[in-house]
């Protein structure tokens, strides 16, 4: 392999009704080749009904170092589940 | 086990008792604590993670290995796809050598989340640097080794990958749950070939038997060296890459699969093998070391075909690789001068 064969990110969709899911990556020349190398790593037991690939240089991803910035403040808002807000058994349907 | 050359000897830089931490100015060695705190507490390490350059090292050895032993595994078993008895042994072989090189695919795929290229890789194991399982050096001589090799070489290796589905880094992991349920069919197909042989006529018996006379000890040896001789057993049960010692696992296989030989009507070649009452587990004799180290120093008895026929592959396939690139560069420029010249936020607008 020369060196420089882009790295594509390979997604499935299982089955119509669910969303395409991360399976892992193939190199390829172009995109057409990076489908049909996705088809023949990842899909050889009916795993998929349909497949994405997206150049992995494509995907901007969130900082490790920033996980607590961006998550933390939602652990102590609680009250945006519904299980926060205490109804009477008595009350039904909701 | 496929990567059993991690535990063949000590590297230049390898001493158990000595902690890397404690060299480290104090953020990093900070940063190591609260690594191995993760670990301790059943977090997955993922790629852009924070890690120990060792533990990365050692990850990226482990999966090369096991990646390349998927590889060069191909081999013994593509020996017998022309030859295939039926059409429905021989389209069930080529399904397996097909996983087997799918299996090689996602792990060098987990290697390279690392940092490590996929082209290193390729150059270290057809230059020879890395090694790959011993177990591929044996080679296959009759059909009945089809049989063995997916019960008990299969077998042996779903014992060692279970426990990496649950190994510390996220990839890895990941990649050992897929080839976990692959591996399965393999070992059952080489279970049934090898039961229909059992049931046969008195030579497809003979061949059976003969088969497992063969493969047994160098799957009993594919778990590597015992605990006591392995050198790097300690840091990965620590790093959680790897959960069980070699012999537990061995254990495990010998008292799974012993049973399984007793079904089939065949004699597992150990005259020591004894079911010990006390322990509940089966006993084996002394296995032979001198050969495990003589096969993975590279003097088995196909290191240097497996690993020519690697390399001839690998080179004659440029061509392909060659054309692949010329192809995709002229569907750009074609692309591209077809294209209309407006660029711009116009241009932008066409998109949706």
């Amino acid at each position: 392999m020369t060196p420089g064969w882009p790295l594509w990110e390979v997604f499935v969709r299982s089955r119509n009704g669910l969303a395409h899911k991360h399976v892992g990556s193939v190199h390829a020349v172009d995109a057409t080749m990076a489908l049909t190398n996705a088809r023949d790593v990842y899909t050889r037991r009916s795993e998929g009904t349909s497949i994405w690939v997206v150049p992995s240089a494509a995907i901007t991803a969130s900082d490790p170092a920033d996980k607590d910035a961006l998550f933390d403040p939602a652990g102590d808002k609680i009250y945006r589940h519904p299980t926060f807000y205490d109804i009477p058994a008595d009350v039904k349907n909701i | 086990m496929y990567t059993q050359g991690l535990d063949e000897a000590p590297g230049p830089d390898v001493d158990e008792s000595f902690d890397p931490a404690s060299l480290l100015p104090d953020d990093e060695a900070s940063a190591e604590l609260r690594f191995q705190a993760r670990i301790d507490a059943e977090d997955r390490i993922e790629p852009t993670d924070w890690m120990p350059a060792e533990y990365r090292r050692t990850l990226i050895r482990q999966i090369a290995q096991h990646a390349h032993s998927e590889v060069i595994g191909m081999q013994p078993e593509g020996n017998w796809i022309t030859r295939a008895p039926s059409l429905r042994r021989k389209a069930v072989l080529i399904a397996k050598v097909q996983d087997e090189a799918g299996h090689g695919l996602y792990l060098y795929g987990a290697a390279e989340t690392l940092g490590v290229s996929r082209e290193e890789l390729v150059d270290q194991l057809v230059s020879g640097e890395v090694k790959y399982s011993s177990i591929f050096n044996y080679p296959t001589l009759t059909w009945a080794d089809m049989g063995a090799v997916g019960w008990l070489v299969d077998g042996a290796a779903i014992m060692n990958q279970i426990p990496l589905c649950r190994c510390s880094y996220g990839p890895y992991a990941r990649a050992m749950v897929r080839v976990c349920k692959e591996e399965s069919f393999h070992q059952r197909q080489g279970y049934e070939l090898m039961l229909t042989l059992s049931r046969g006529t008195p030579q497809q018996q003979a061949m059976a038997q003969d088969a497992l006379n063969r493969w047994w000890w160098p799957a009993i040896m594919m778990f590597g060296p015992s605990d006591a001789d392995s050198v790097h057993s300690a840091k990965t049960m620590r790093w959680k890459i790897k959960r069980f010692s070699n012999d537990e696992l061995r254990q495990k296989f010998v008292d799974v699969t012993v049973p399984q030989a007793e079904y089939l009507g065949l004699t597992v070649p150990d005259p020591d093998l004894r079911f010990n009452d006390e322990t509940g587990h089966y006993d084996i004799g002394p296995i032979d070391w001198d050969e495990f180290f003589a096969v993975v120093r590279g003097d088995g008895p196909c290191n240097r075909q497996r690993l020519a026929t690697r390399r001839a592959a690998h080179e004659n396939g440029a061509w392909v690789r060659a054309a692949a690139e010329a192809h995709a560069r002229k569907q750009q420029e074609r692309q591209q001068s077809s294209e209309p010249a407006a660029t711009g936020p116009a241009a932008a607008g066409q998109v949706a």
